[in-house]
């Protein structure tokens, strides 16, 4: 311990002496403006999606068959004369309000099932033995019983929707709390947290990384299944949404109108899953460090 | 750190008696400490040594309220202890013990916020206080990732002090940390206590950590954990080398008494 007292320790002075940093030549330095400008995501995105579009507009025009594969500006053509005309503002009205609410409705029972999960052992075995049962069942299979049970229209629609949301949702929940470490449920018992205070100050921040996920997952499902449930329920019912507007243009033959909205699907996807979410992200768990 | 402010009190401020704590892995019922017995003192820093598995750790959750001894009691200021409270603060090994969503002061703020101890502005007083005791006032506004692990300690160490609680539990808060901050963080943990005199029970399995440290020590052998010593004056001894030196060597011999001591095993830091 006292080693450098004893008189053995020699101190060796370094051959340079240290140099003053202000002296030396690089410590930090601006980047250059290509270098900056590459550094952004978005931007090399941006790039990438540019060259794509220039690319299917020469391909088309080799094709040279508008029924078959309709060049990029047809495509760009049909779809503002849609969105003029209102027709696509309505279609696309119509599948988000289905959307939101069979969305809503799927987090609210995936929040009752996980409450009674993580309660009591009884009821995390029937929600593991529930979500390992309708996880793997795809929602369109159920539609023939929803449209038996709750007929033609939204109610089969929600149906389908809240199943393609709920197990996703659940599991990633449920998980999310039985990781959440026990060093932070016992500084929150600590703290004298019992109850729903315990829970909401501790279980659901921690779980938080999981939720988002899970609600993340439930999105695409719900997104992916409205679309596919609306092309089928096209052929027999008038309530028109995204899907019903791709399977009528399809029936009169409008292969711009129909490609202008698997484009308003992909823009529509895009923009909930890099903007809507990332931006929950950046305020969330990237502040927070605790991305899952 | 010469003076020990334990004489005169005469009822002990944390009392615990013949507590056997047992807990059930998937296999088996292990008995982590038989009947141990033990008092501290107001602005006593109270040391359990002892190998791994005497159960200290254990027996410090039990005082902290998080299990029940099946045997024995123990009572704070009279009261007997049967579940978590904030009169009791605990400070972890685990780096994840701050709340990562919180920044760091919001993260000294949350018990006094969340007992209803205080509002949210004597709060945030306090924890302006406490965060410069440990010198982190710079640092307030940042989220616990950025931090460095003896960073998070300090926050957690001010977390509980902020508190101001009967008695400051810590489980080796400094067992994860490389071992030059350690030391810094021993040292500045005996200057905190120069300022506060809080009482402490501070969990180690180091010898020297425990006598630079401690002003009592409470020897415990292992599987399960017994009293095997109780140590007083050790402020007195470690304020000379040698005899701190000295001091570390009887302790070794009487926790490994019989065993052959492996000298690797007893010299680390």
């Amino acid at each position: 311990m006292s080693d450098t007292e004893s008189g053995f320790v020699r101190q060796i002075e370094p051959q340079h002496a240290p140099a003053d940093p202000a002296t030396l030549g690089v410590v930090e330095k601006p980047l250059s403006a290509f270098e900056k400008v590459y550094s952004v995501g978005a931007l090399r995105k941006s790039f990438l999606i540019l060259l794509l579009i220039v690319a299917w507009q020469i391909g088309a025009g080799i094709v040279h068959n508008s029924l078959l594969f309709p060049t990029f500006s047809a495509t760009v053509h049909a779809f503002t004369e849609s969105v003029l005309s209102g027709v696509l503002p309505e279609r696309i009205w119509v599948s988000l309000q289905v959307l939101v609410m069979g969305y809503g409705l799927g987090v609210i029972v995936a929040a009752i099932l996980t409450a009674f999960g993580v309660t009591t052992r009884l009821g995390a075995d029937l929600l593991e033995t529930l979500t390992a049962m309708f996880n793997p069942l795809p929602a369109i299979a159920l539609l023939p019983i929803a449209l038996i049970w709750f007929g033609l229209g939204e109610g089969s629609l929600i149906f389908v929707l809240v199943h393609s949301v709920v197990w996703a949702v659940t599991l990633n929940t449920q998980s999310g709390f039985l990781a959440v470490s026990p060093t932070l449920r016992m500084v929150g018992k600590n703290c004298g947290l019992t109850g729903f205070p315990y829970i909401f100050k501790i279980l659901i921040p921690a779980a938080f990384p999981n939720i988002l996920t899970g609600l993340k997952i439930g999105w695409a499902f719900a997104w992916r299944t409205l679309i596919a449930s609306e092309l089928v329920f096209g052929v027999s019912s008038g309530s028109g949404g995204l899907g019903w507007y791709i399977y009528e243009s399809k029936n009169l033959l409008e292969i711009p109108r129909m490609f202008a909205g698997l484009l308003t699907i992909i823009i529509i996807g895009l923009v909930v899953e890099n903007l809507i979410f990332r931006i929950i992200e950046t305020h969330t768990v990237r502040k927070w460090g605790m991305q899952a | 750190m010469n003076q020990d402010v334990n004489n005169g009190a005469a009822a002990p401020l944390l009392d615990v008696r013949g507590v056997t704590l047992q807990y059930k892995t998937s296999r088996h019922l292990v008995t982590a400490t038989y009947r141990v017995d033990f008092q501290v003192r107001k602005s006593d820093r109270y040391i359990l040594l002892g190998p791994s598995g005497c159960g200290k750790s254990t027996l410090l959750k039990a005082i902290g309220g998080f299990l029940s001894p099946t045997e024995g009691e123990i009572h704070l200021k009279g009261m007997r202890v049967n579940k978590p409270g904030f009169d009791r603060m605990m400070v972890f090994q685990e780096f994840d013990q701050l709340l990562p969503w919180k920044t760091v002061k919001e993260n000294v703020m949350f018990p006094m916020i969340a007992c209803g101890k205080c509002n949210r502005r004597k709060a945030a007083q306090r924890a302006e206080h406490y965060l410069e005791l440990v010198r982190l006032t710079k640092f307030a506004n940042h989220y616990p990732h950025m931090l460095s692990g003896g960073m998070k300690q300090r926050v957690a160490i001010a977390r509980g002090m902020a508190m101001e609680p009967d008695v400051l539990l810590m489980d080796e808060p400094f067992a994860a940390l490389d071992a030059l901050t350690r030391r810094q963080m021993q040292d500045e943990l005996l200057q905190l206590w120069e300022d506060t005199k809080f009482t402490v029970i501070f969990v180690t399995h180091s010898i020297p950590e425990g006598i630079k440290l401690g002003n009592r020590i409470l020897l415990l052998s292992a599987h399960p954990g017994q009293v095997k010593a109780e140590l007083a004056g050790i402020a007195e001894e470690s304020a000379d080398p040698a005899r701190a030196a000295a001091l570390e060597e009887r302790i070794n011999g009487m926790l490994f008494a019989g065993a052959p001591v492996a000298p690797s095993e007893a010299h680390h830091v």
